[in-house]
């Protein structure tokens, strides 16, 4: 009965989607404020509708119902409660519901706060009901969370052991944070171009911040996730999985800068509508590779030609319309601002152009060997080593200019004056840069570039937070997320130079060393977990004869799923990881041991939570700020 | 020949079903620790050699790792292969040469510069480029209009 509630509660929300385009697009007449209200509550109404769908899904997974067919296919009565929730968003089917329901959050809260006008967010909230709609179908239609099996199975297929893990319970939920973030901009740029109305930028701030925060959380935990689960100490491989999440994160940075320009001085107007065109369109493009089977990994549950055809047909009307639109609408705005060539305005432009040909390189990087291969069947592969050669330099380059932008004003500014400011970052740059070279070997140029660059970043940071001290959240919040690449540079050059690893057979009471360790193994116990049964070996981290912790890694074997996975143990001191992963039984107690000593590993994702706290800093801000430009600070800026 | 080499080991990969490929557990296959646990170069300098042309090659059944993370019986082959070609006396480049008429471009991690790779190569310079041009030219008209 339960699922059947479901399915009813999505059909209604589809109708409701439906109601709200319709209404959303016409409340953008001038004089159509009872569609308006129309579309507030549709929007409203298809948030309840999608929520009791997706609490009716979780619910069957919760008490196992393997009569729904997701849940059959992907649950277990012996899974833990986590990972049975988890389970809900670890398929395809309730995957695209989470997609829809998060979706319907936002018009719900675009809907609720109401920013920018009444007919600019009757506008937006038109587009964001035309893509619930389109996901709607596409759900109902190809991806039925709530079909039936008949007769019910005993017992359920249980659920990929990589995927029953708490980093990655969280990870899609707030990577589609990100992902359908975007659209909220997205329709906010449409509704713009509709009613030609300027301070799109300002009302849909709020809202770039929020999926920046949720995409740079999620590629962290991600890369975490990568990390201590697949047992060889990676954090990023440039696989097209986490190419797909990168690509809306680079033009979601891009355009908080640029639509920043676009509030604040009115330069950029079209180029801003195009980057949110083009974020959002990442994110369906992610969707679509992650989805759709084109690539098989771990993320691709969806290996069916049908669906793939659907959300292919689904992004080309939805980028395809948005770019007709701007191509009718666009050439109507008023654009031309002027700025001097020292001005943030330039800052933020070069910024851009940055971060699009870095993107590009991934996207490049990311499609062309299937375009290849479809055009004339050659295979090449896209690794590490091109990124090295394209994405790097370019971003390099970046990070290298990015001390600037705060440091200049709007308009016009002092590019010496702002050049002499930035000498005691340099000095800390040039610090770093020899305490590298003094301290530590092998001695390499990448690595000590990486640490000239990050004492540059944080260098620049402190002063900017030093220099504005009371001033506005948002320049303290920009110091922070700069600082925050800084962190991040530093720990994944630290990693990438001076790793190193011990590969070794043990038998119980021998000792290894990797880096500064002394390790000592104590034997392998068998251990049941609740859906896994577990080799469990005993190492003791040694304090010259006295034991300093145990570490524990095991490898596991799920029965259910008939699969085996690594539980990797790590020892932090915050600075520095120790990293072990157990190996085979090679006979006799025997074990295979693998260690890594990965100095500054922790920075990684530290640095993409300061990052995360600078995007939560300026979202504070804002909210608290008054939605519309004051009329007195605008008439003030335009007179300057 | 290529061809072939190409289907049987997509085949391989469907019935190794991938995903659990990205999720064997590390080293199970004995060859594979073998051949950094086993048979590592005594020598520091060949080893790190050996490490970096492994990091270079694709493990063609799995996803996403190179020979040199992968744990799979491929990957273990081709990491023994290496090793003995580097004993033979064999140069980097003889090496990915013999294991690209081997297994095609695909097993290189670095895609080659050849002209069907043309683009790849140079789209983000050329996005740069004209990004850098078209900047040029937004900073000159605005600086026109504030002048």
């Amino acid at each position: 009965m339960t699922g059947e509630l479901g399915q009813l509660a999505l059909c209604f929300a589809l109708a409701l989607a439906l109601v709200m385009t319709a209404a959303g697009l016409a409340g953008t007449r001038p004089d159509a404020a009872a569609a308006r209200r129309v579309a507030t509550s549709s929007a409203m109404g298809m948030l309840v509708f999608v929520g009791l769908a997706f609490a009716v899904l979780t619910y069957a997974f919760i008490v196992s119902d393997f009569s729904v067919v997701a849940v059959a296919d992907h649950s277990h009565t012996l899974k833990p409660l986590v990972y049975k929730i988890s389970g809900v968003w670890g398929n395809h089917e309730g995957s695209m519901l989470l997609w829809v329901l998060v979706l319907s959050l936002y018009a719900a809260l675009v809907a609720a706060l109401q920013r920018g006008g009444e007919r600019l967010t009757s506008g937006a909230l038109g587009v964001q009901g035309l893509l619930a709609a389109a996901f709607l179908l596409f759900i109902l239609f190809t991806s039925n969370p709530f079909f039936r099996l008949d007769p019910a199975p005993f017992e359920g297929a249980g659920l990929n052991p990589l995927l029953q893990d708490p980093g990655l319970a969280m990870h899609p939920p707030m990577l589609y944070v990100g992902y359908v973030g975007l659209s909220a901009s997205f329709s906010y740029a449409a509704a713009a171009l509709l009613v030609g109305e300027a301070g799109w930028a300002r009302a849909a701030r709020p809202f770039m911040l929020i999926a920046w925060i949720a995409l740079t959380c999620g590629i962290a935990l991600g890369s975490w996730w990568a990390y201590y689960v697949l047992g060889w100490g990676g954090f990023w491989g440039w696989d097209p999985v986490e190419n797909a999440s990168l690509m809306p994160w680079l033009i979601a940075t891009a355009l908080l800068h640029s639509a920043l320009a676009t509030e604040k001085s009115g330069a950029f107007r079209t180029w801003s509508l195009l980057l949110a065109i083009a974020g959002f369109s990442m994110s369906l493009i992610g969707t679509f590779l992650v989805r759709s089977g084109v690539l098989s990994s771990v993320h691709a549950f969806a290996s069916d030609p049908t669906r793939g055809f659907f959300i292919m047909v689904l992004i080309a009307l939805a980028i395809g319309g948005a770019l007709a639109l701007f191509a009718w609408r666009a050439p109507t705005l008023q654009g031309g601002a002027a700025f001097d060539p020292a001005s943030r305005e330039t800052a933020l432009l070069l910024n851009n152009v940055f971060l699009v040909a870095a993107c590009a390189c991934v996207f490049v990087g990311t499609l062309y060997p299937l375009v290849l291969d479809a055009l004339n069947g050659t295979k090449i592969s896209v690794g590490p080593p091109y990124y090295a050669l394209t994405f790097a330099p370019i971003f390099f380059a970046l990070l290298l200019l990015v001390p600037f932008g705060p440091r200049l004003g709007w308009r016009r500014s002092d590019l010496k004056a702002a050049w002499r400011s930035l000498y005691p970052a340099l000095g800390l740059a040039a610090v770093a840069a020899l305490a590298v070279l003094a301290i530590v070997s092998p001695r390499g140029l990448a690595a000590t570039g990486a640490f000239a660059v990050a004492g540059w970043l944080i260098g620049a940071s402190l002063l900017d937070i030093r220099k504005r001290k009371g001033a506005r959240a948002s320049a303290f919040a920009a110091a922070l997320a700069h600082a925050g690449l800084g962190v991040t540079l530093m720990g994944v050059a630290g990693t990438t130079a001076w790793r190193s690893e011990a590969l070794t057979v043990l038998a119980p009471g021998q000792t290894m060393t990797v880096g500064p360790y002394t390790l000592r193994f104590d034997g392998v116990t068998r251990e049941q977990g609740p859906n896994y049964i577990a080799d469990r070996a005993h190492i003791a981290l040694m304090d010259g004869a006295r034991v300093s912790t145990m570490l524990l890694p095991e490898h596991r074997f799920y029965p259910a799923e008939g699969q085996d996975m690594n539980d990797t143990a790590i020892h932090t001191t915050g600075l520095r990881d120790l990293y072990l992963a157990l190996g085979d039984d090679r006979g006799g107690g025997r074990f295979a041991l693998r260690a890594y000593v990965s100095p500054l590993a922790p920075l990684i994702w530290l640095g993409g939570l300061v990052m995360a706290l600078g995007g939560f800093l300026s979202l504070w801000g804002r909210l608290r700020a008054p939605a519309a430009e004051p009329k007195a600070a605008a008439q003030a800026l335009a007179a300057e | 020949m290529k061809t072939l080499a190409f289907l049987f080991l997509m085949a391989m990969a469907a019935a190794a079903n991938v995903t659990p490929a990205l999720a064997a557990p590390a080293f199970s296959d004995a060859a594979s620790a073998g051949a950094t646990a086993g048979d590592s170069f005594s020598n520091p300098a060949t080893e790190t050699r050996a490490r970096a042309l492994q990091r270079q090659l694709r493990c063609l059944v799995c996803q996403g790792e190179s020979v040199d993370e992968s744990n799979s019986p491929f990957s273990g082959d081709v990491r023994h292969l290496v090793r003995q070609q580097i004993a033979d006396g064999r140069s980097d480049q003889q090496i990915q040469d013999f294991l690209v008429a081997r297994y095609g471009d695909f097993i290189l991690m670095k895609p080659p510069l050849q002209p069907d790779t043309w683009l790849l190569w140079l789209a983000p310079f050329l996005v740069l480029g004209i990004g850098g041009a078209v900047a040029w030219v937004v900073v000159k008209k605005a600086s026109a209009r504030a002048a």
